[in-house]
């Protein structure tokens, strides 16, 4: 087992395409070995990271378990990977959602192998994000995650709708939504690639350690261009590549429809971890390298994010469409992901930075589990009634007791109620926000007062009101399965609302290890 | 005296190509086994040369000199370095696949591998020539064959006027560069041929500046480059499917190659002085081609333009002059090669059994061809850049570059990598996943075992190259310092 422990990152990075090497030899017409067998090679990544999280020692600055190989000799990138408290718990989320979010799609009957193949080849892209210590790396992995991705939506995503493009020609609306994906996070990713490129080219190294070093020192004129102007427009190159994938107003469009359109599972990641990546990113890479400009145009940032809050929620509660909504909840919860790390940027070095930024990742976790959860449970009655319009349900309650009980639960956590996870993360970022940015954090509070209501409104409209009779007898109670899903995230958001100390101590050491040195 | 192995690389496929002629025209069996068994020596041994090439020692190795006409200072002289040797690879899997996908091939299939044969052995030298004579010698070898095969085994519709023009912008661009070494030859005074002598003639700043173009443009006019590229999509959509592959995938690197080659190694002077308009030029290739293969209709117009599009980077790469440029160019024509081999392998088995090639009469062919389908997205994610495919591998280093001469070169061409994005997922989602149209319906089957050796082959080495670079970068930087050797440093 000691090369499994000298190498703990890289098991836990590659054993997702392992495990799709192993499910490429299985034949296609046996649907439930393959099913299964995805669902075993899952927990091999879970087990793990969860090695990996008790191995982890949260007093020590650094990242740990580092490994280093030499991948791009001649252009001086090598594969560099490397774990510290932040990407610790993003890669624990993502090994979690993983299993659960393949054993939602036993549903599916349609080219299961290759649905299968993609999912853990996506689970790779997202590892190799988190776990990437060498720029060129990490954008390798940034960029690899978007193919499953497109195709699962592509492929397995909704069958019905359709949406009329400009000069009316109609195409499948998971088509639509699939391309405005790849291509809105392509091209958001360009500016990203660009300034990789030219740090590359000033720096000689793509390593991430050395360029923490270098690349903020940096102060003579480039290409005969002011350093700061360089690195302004750098900075915002990074940061809307970052921000388009977040999303934060107003570069969030691509979202809802990726997300009505993609199946269940699908949903549950890009909800869950993928989102996080564009937050990780501001994390790892923008404010590290970017200390003078982050604080520069914190302000913006803030802006956007207090917009993502408030239109995020305003529009949620617009919607009448399950899904949709759900989708829309995502940018206002992440908004306060991004509000934490603009207020943290303006002032870094204070106690105050670091509790929003400890309420920032601890979001990040949180919405992981309860977007996940949300659209877990819209993938549940979709799948009964299919349809996701909320005013085709009505009065469900009493017809599956146990469902309703579970979606109040996830939307209480998903709202904030004291003593559920959201709660804790969403106090943290206000309250280290509020001493730095005061009228954003404010105004951000009415976006949270909208969260209520289109909460309430997605529980009112589905268990609540007159019910809706061609239900009666057509609907069935949440079976087994599901609820093995659904228990491992309930049992966390409760866990993370009344005792957080246990994940948040890792998050606090290390943000103020990497943060503020200390 | 150790094996000559690049000598029997260069002949063999030629002289598979003589013996093929010698057995009768019925006998199509025999003809295809003896066109694969050259083929696989061919390949053997360019991959035991491209494995065993002492990375370390760089410079040329293998090298075999036999003169041949002393009193013109000519001389049998072949080595590779590690510009050349992943070229030779590169002519060996792509014969290699050729072959397999050309088996059904019941057109006078004797005729027709003998000439892609004889073209083979010029293209393997023009990689491994280190005398100028021999490269032109081997280039006309390599042109030549073209017409025929273009002219008898071509779509019908434009077979005659595509060869015409692609043999006509050919010899006249070979002629002009034969010019310019002809003068490089007589200018000298060494009486020489031999390029290893010819960089050292030190040739002054003002012959440069007048020479340099002859030889540079005439060679690059078969690398594509814009405002000269256009024989090159016309001749790819008329060709057969292996020649498209060969032409595509082999012949235009031999322009771009014989460029850097004669032009920049030779005359390294010339090449500082016309690098910017260069540069410029490309951009246009880059991002024209690229918008123009988002608007064809034909599918395989959308893959000769994509062509223009990718060799228009190589010759970029080479224009920065300096190490990550130039990298990325090397890389780059492998990598291109065997992509747009796989494109108009995947082209040809479609049109092959749908009989059209437009892409709004083509759909739904990963029901039946679920091969195929997966092939092209390999290929498309290298076309794009995709990260963890060799296309990023190779472009990646060329932007580098780029920004080492002017940032704003580098925004502007990155604008292409969304427009390839957009026409591969244009055809990926059409051909292959849109609902196929009721006249194709049941017409279509899959393809056979030996094209799925050549798609998963082809597939493979793209992947490989993406995962892990230091198999293919680490060969390409020695041959790149050995030219910035000659560039003093640039």
């Amino acid at each position: 087992m000691e090369i499994v422990s000298n190498y703990l990152l890289t098991f836990i990075l590659f054993s997702p395409v392992f495990g799709a090497l192993v499910l490429v030899l299985i034949p296609r017409d046996q649907v439930s070995l393959i099913r299964w067998l995805a669902f075993a090679l899952s927990l091999i990544p879970l087990g793990l990271s969860i090695a990996l999280w008790f191995n982890f020692q949260s007093d020590l600055p650094g990242f740990q378990f580092q490994e280093q190989a030499t991948w791009y000799a001649p252009i001086n990138s090598t594969y560099h990977v490397g774990v510290d408290g932040i990407s610790l718990t993003m890669v624990l989320l993502t090994t979690l959602l993983t299993p659960l979010a393949i054993l939602a799609s036993f549903n599916i009957t349609d080219r299961v192998k290759s649905y299968m193949i993609l999912f853990l080849l996506l689970e790779t892209g997202l590892l190799g994000v988190f776990l990437s210590l060498d720029l060129l790396v990490f954008f390798l992995f940034w960029e690899i995650g978007l193919v499953p991705m497109y195709f699962l939506i592509n492929q397995w995503g909704s069958e019905k709708g359709e949406r009329e493009l400009w000069g009316g020609r109609k195409m499948p609306a998971r088509n639509y939504a699939s391309f405005k994906f790849i291509v809105y996070t392509m091209a958001g990713s360009l500016g990203l690639l660009l300034a990789i490129q030219m740090i590359g080219v000033v720096s000689g190294t793509f390593d991430l350690l050395r360029l923490y070093e270098i690349w903020p020192a940096l102060n003579q004129p480039l290409f005969g261009i002011p350093i700061g102007t360089v690195k302004a427009i750098a900075f915002w190159a990074f940061a809307i590549a970052f921000a388009i994938k977040v999303p934060v107003w107003p570069f969030h469009t691509w979202l809802p429809d990726a997300h009505t359109e993609a199946p269940t599972a699908g949903s549950m990641i890009l909800a869950g971890v993928l989102l996080k990546l564009g937050a990780y990113g501001f994390l790892r890479l923008v404010l590290p390298l970017y200390p003078e400009q982050a604080k520069a145009y914190a302000g913006a940032l803030g802006f956007l994010a207090v917009m993502a809050i408030i239109f995020g929620a305003f529009a949620a509660y617009g919607q009448n469409d399950f899904k949709r909504l759900v989708a829309y909840s995502s940018v206002n919860h992440m908004g306060f992901v991004v509000l934490g790390i603009a207020a943290a940027a303006f002032a870094i070095d204070t106690n105050n930075a670091a509790i929003a930024l400890e309420g920032a990742v601890l979001q990040m976790f949180n919405h992981g589990l309860s977007a996940a959860a949300m659209f877990f449970l819209v993938g549940v009655i979709y799948e009964r009634t299919h349809t996701r319009d909320l005013n085709e349900y009505g009065g469900l309650f009493p017809l599956i007791p146990v469902y309703g009980g579970i979606l109040i639960f996830t939307s209480m956590a998903s709202l904030g109620l004291p003593g559920l996870n959201g709660f804790i993360s969403e106090f943290l970022v206000v309250r280290g926000s509020w001493p730095i940015l005061t009228l954003y954090t404010a105004l951000a509070m009415i976006g949270l007062l909208f969260t209520g209501a289109y909460i309430l409104k997605g529980i009112k409209m589905v268990l609540h009101g007159p019910l809706n009779e061609k239900w009666a007898g057509h609907i069935s109670e949440i079976n087994a399965r599901e609820i093995v899903v659904i228990a491992p995230l309930l049992v966390l958001m409760l866990w993370i609302g009344i005792w957080p100390a246990w994940i948040l101590n890792v998050i606090n050491r290390a943000i103020t290890m990497f943060f503020q040195g200390a | 005296m150790q094996f000559p192995i690049l000598s029997v690389i260069v002949f063999t496929p030629i002289i598979a190509g003589v013996l093929m002629l010698f057995i009768p025209a019925e006998r199509k069996t025999e003809t295809r086994v003896t066109a694969l068994a050259a083929a696989i020596i061919a390949l053997g041994m360019s991959v035991f040369v491209y494995f065993s090439y002492n990375v370390g020692a760089g410079g040329y190795q293998f090298i075999e000199k036999y003169s041949w006409l002393p009193q013109f200072g000519i001389s049998y002289h072949v080595g590779v370095d590690g510009m050349s040797a992943p070229l030779v690879l590169l002519t060996g899997v792509v014969m290699f696949t050729g072959v397999l996908i050309s088996w059904g091939m019941d057109d006078r299939p004797r005729e027709f591998f003998a000439f892609l044969f004889i073209l083979a052995t010029g293209v393997f030298g023009v990689f491994v020539a280190l005398d100028l004579f021999m490269l032109f010698f081997f280039y006309e070898i390599a042109v030549f064959p073209m017409y025929l095969l273009i002219a008898i085994w071509g779509w019908k519709e434009t077979r005659e006027y595509a060869a015409m023009k692609l043999t006509l912008y050919l010899f006249i661009g070979s002629v002009i560069a034969l010019v310019g070494a002809l003068a490089m030859y007589f200018v000298s005074g060494l009486g020489t041929f031999d390029m290893l002598e010819l960089e050292k003639a030190g040739f002054s700043a003002d012959f440069q500046r007048l020479w340099f173009p002859f030889v540079f443009f005439g060679f690059a006019v078969l690398g594509g480059i814009f405002p000269f590229h256009n024989w090159s999509p016309d001749g790819h959509v008329a060709a057969p499917t292996a020649v498209s592959m060969f032409h595509a995938g082999v012949l235009m690197k031999l322009g771009a190659f014989a460029a850097l080659r004669v032009g920049i190694m030779l005359m390294p002077e010339g090449a500082k002085i016309y690098m910017p308009w260069i540069i410029l030029l490309t951009l246009v290739n880059v991002v024209y081609g690229a918008y123009i293969a988002l608007v064809q209709s034909d599918f395989k117009y959308v893959i000769g333009f994509s062509s223009v599009s990718h060799m228009g980077l190589v010759m970029m790469g080479f224009a920065t002059l300096n190490q990550n440029g130039m990298l990325g160019a090397g890389v780059q024509m492998f990598s291109h090669g065997i992509m747009t081999a796989l494109f108009f392998a995947v082209v040809g088995m479609i049109y092959d059994q749908a009989h059209t090639r437009e892409i709004n009469k083509l759909g739904g062919m990963n029901k039946v061809m679920p091969l195929v389908t997966l092939a092209f997205i390999v290929g498309g994610m290298v076309s794009m850049g995709m990260p963890g495919f060799s296309g990023f591998i190779a472009e990646f280093p060329i932007f580098m570059g780029v920004w080492g001469r002017s940032p704003w070169i580098a925004i502007l061409a990155a604008i292409s990598i969304v427009i390839t994005a957009s026409y591969i997922l244009r055809i990926i989602g059409r051909v292959f996943f849109s609902r196929m149209p009721e006249d194709l319906e049941g017409h279509i089957k899959d393809i056979t075992a030996l094209d799925k050796v050549a798609l998963v082959f082809l597939s493979a080495i793209l992947i490989v190259i993406g995962v892990y670079p230091d198999i293919m970068v680490v060969m390409v930087e020695s041959g790149v310092n050995n030219i910035l050797r000659l560039l003093g440093g640039a």
